[in-house]
């Protein structure tokens, strides 16, 4: 992933925007000359119209779909920090959990979908996927974060701040303070590289069960919306949903990668500028 | 240093052995008596266990045979009384200078603002006053070191052991490090171990010189009787210290032409 930069050149943010435009121009160019009918392609200036004229509707099932990536999101932090730190603290618990959430991790959660949706209520189904796909790297990126201390720095903190006693309960207490004062500001980095990944993931993981659950009706995410606009051929909805779900997707990113310069912007080096 | 009677021997390390769980033996009837007050500087060629020999003293690892004791003491714990210096900085990056010498402190329970005079007062010792707020990669190698020596200074330790600190600077921050090092161990009037490879820079610090063969390592050979006066820019360009360095140099050259078959 491209590190944030400080300060970028107005071309970074005027060019891109300058060939979207030019593509919705043409898009809109070639619909109108060549008489495309709507439920083929609609134009865009159609699919703004009706983005405003659903917008109750759709407004709904964004706010569906956010909430469920969102929960998705913290649950999988929750899920995935407290793992890997619970993993880091003992050996033993390593060896016996990791190679499940492998497990979880390379079983495509899309074939898991249909059995969740047996098991649980349908929103509970969609969140449990969407966590499930953003939960691993997460897990995976804390995992290595905890564990890239700098060996140096673990032998200053056994020099300073060993324990006096060799109990059980005096080791352990050792080991929260390395990861407290050591490990956990050096995964940081590793950690919020993870929490981008999973974001993205975590709406992957909301539309796939959304499309899974199908028909069920109530509460309908914008996956949803996107099925059944194909169901009743209203092509210029089916557009407008997936205009707002790749909204959803970039507006996750841009929060995450603020989050992450603004975590990092004092010390690390994938965002403090070289030149000076 | 007036020559009185001798210093009294602050750690001993007598008949150690050290062999690593993947089977290299790297010390073998290694015996060394620190003295209180004293500069030595542990010369040797790459690999001999040179730092190994700190991480015994630091208790950082254990002998496999032989002592490690502190004759002076009757604490069992002396990890509070040892600073210790690795040879890059090893700061913490997302720390603030004055937070990276708290480090010690805080992993002794000391809070940030009991600590605070004693982080100045060690970031004074090396010059560092106004960077306090300073974030390590905005230093250059030289600060970062200067920072790396204010942490271990910052427990007031009477024993410093340093491992090739300057290995990895250029000449002329070494230069001035070398100085300043000298003028921190008087002012303390802490005992120092430094670990080198450097025929030149034990000859300008030390006060006693031990030379260890190749591994297994072991003390070969004693330097004492350094000429005396000040150390600085005329003692660096000077007789006195040419001649210091090719007997240094001599002993290193004899020691690896006997282990030669």
């Amino acid at each position: 992933m491209a590190p944030v930069r400080t300060q970028s050149s107005p071309l970074k943010i005027v060019l891109p925007l300058a060939v979207f435009a030019a593509a919705v121009a043409a898009w809109e160019a070639i619909v109108r000359l060549k008489g495309i009918p709507p439920y083929i392609l609609p134009a865009p200036s159609l699919i703004a119209t009706t983005m405003v004229a659903d917008w109750l509707l759709l407004q709904a099932s964004l706010l569906t779909t956010l909430g469920t990536t969102l929960a998705g999101l913290a649950l999988a932090v929750v899920g995935g920090v407290g793992l890997a730190v619970l993993l880091s603290l003992s050996r033993i618990v390593e060896y016996s959990l990791y190679p499940f959430a492998v497990v979880l991790q390379v079983t495509p959660v899309i074939a898991i979908a249909p059995l969740l949706l047996i098991y649980m209520p349908q929103d509970v189904a969609v969140l449990a996927c969407a966590w499930l796909v953003a939960f691993f790297p997460v897990l995976s990126n804390t995992m290595l974060g905890l564990q890239s201390v700098d060996r140096n720095l673990m032998e200053l903190f056994e020099l300073y701040g060993a324990p006096t006693s060799q109990s059980p309960l005096a080791r352990l207490g050792a080991r929260l303070k390395a990861l407290w004062y050591l490990r956990r500001p050096a995964a940081l980095p590793a950690f919020l590289a993870g929490l981008r990944i999973a974001g993205g993931l975590s709406l992957i993981g909301a539309v796939v069960a959304e499309m899974a659950a199908g028909s069920a009706g109530a509460g309908s995410g914008l996956a949803y919306r996107i099925i059944e606009s194909q169901y009743r051929l209203n092509i210029p909805r089916l557009f407008a949903a997936l205009v707002l779900l790749a909204a959803t997707g970039i507006g996750l990113f841009l929060a995450l990668a603020a989050l992450n310069h603004l975590l990092l912007r004092r010390w690390h080096e994938s965002i403090v500028r070289r030149d000076r | 240093m007036p020559m009185m009677q001798p210093a009294p021997t602050l750690v001993s390390l007598k008949g150690i052995s050290k062999i690593f769980s993947n089977g290299v033996t790297a010390l073998s009837g290694f015996d060394l008596d620190i003295h209180a007050g004293e500069f030595i500087s542990l010369l040797g060629p790459s690999g001999c266990g040179k730092s190994t020999v700190l991480r015994l003293i630091a208790g950082l690892a254990e002998p496999t045979a032989g002592s490690v004791t502190w004759p002076g003491s009757r604490d069992s714990d002396h990890r509070g009384e040892i600073g210790f210096v690795f040879q890059d900085a090893t700061l913490m990056p997302w720390a603030n200078v004055a937070d990276n010498v708290w480090l010690p402190l805080r992993l002794r329970g000391v809070s940030r603002r009991d600590a605070q005079d004693r982080i100045v007062e060690s970031l004074a010792l090396v010059g560092l006053n106004d960077f306090a707020k300073a974030y390590p990669r905005e230093l250059s190698g030289g600060m970062r070191m200067r920072v790396s020596i204010a942490r271990a200074l910052s427990l007031k330790p009477r024993l410093l052991l340093m491992d090739e600190p300057f290995a990895a600077l250029d000449e002329i921050a070494r230069f001035r490090l070398n100085d300043d090092l000298l003028r921190l161990q008087s002012e303390l009037r802490c005992t120092v171990v430094f670990v080198t490879h450097s025929v030149y820079e034990s000859a300008y610090l030390s006060s006693r010189i031990a030379v260890m063969s190749a591994r297994p390592g072991r003390v070969v050979a004693a330097i004492e009787g350094m000429p005396p006066g000040p150390r600085a820019e005329d003692f660096r360009t000077g007789a006195a210290y040419a001649q210091l360095c090719r007997r240094i140099s001599q002993v290193l050259l004899d020691q690896t032409a006997e282990e030669r078959p």
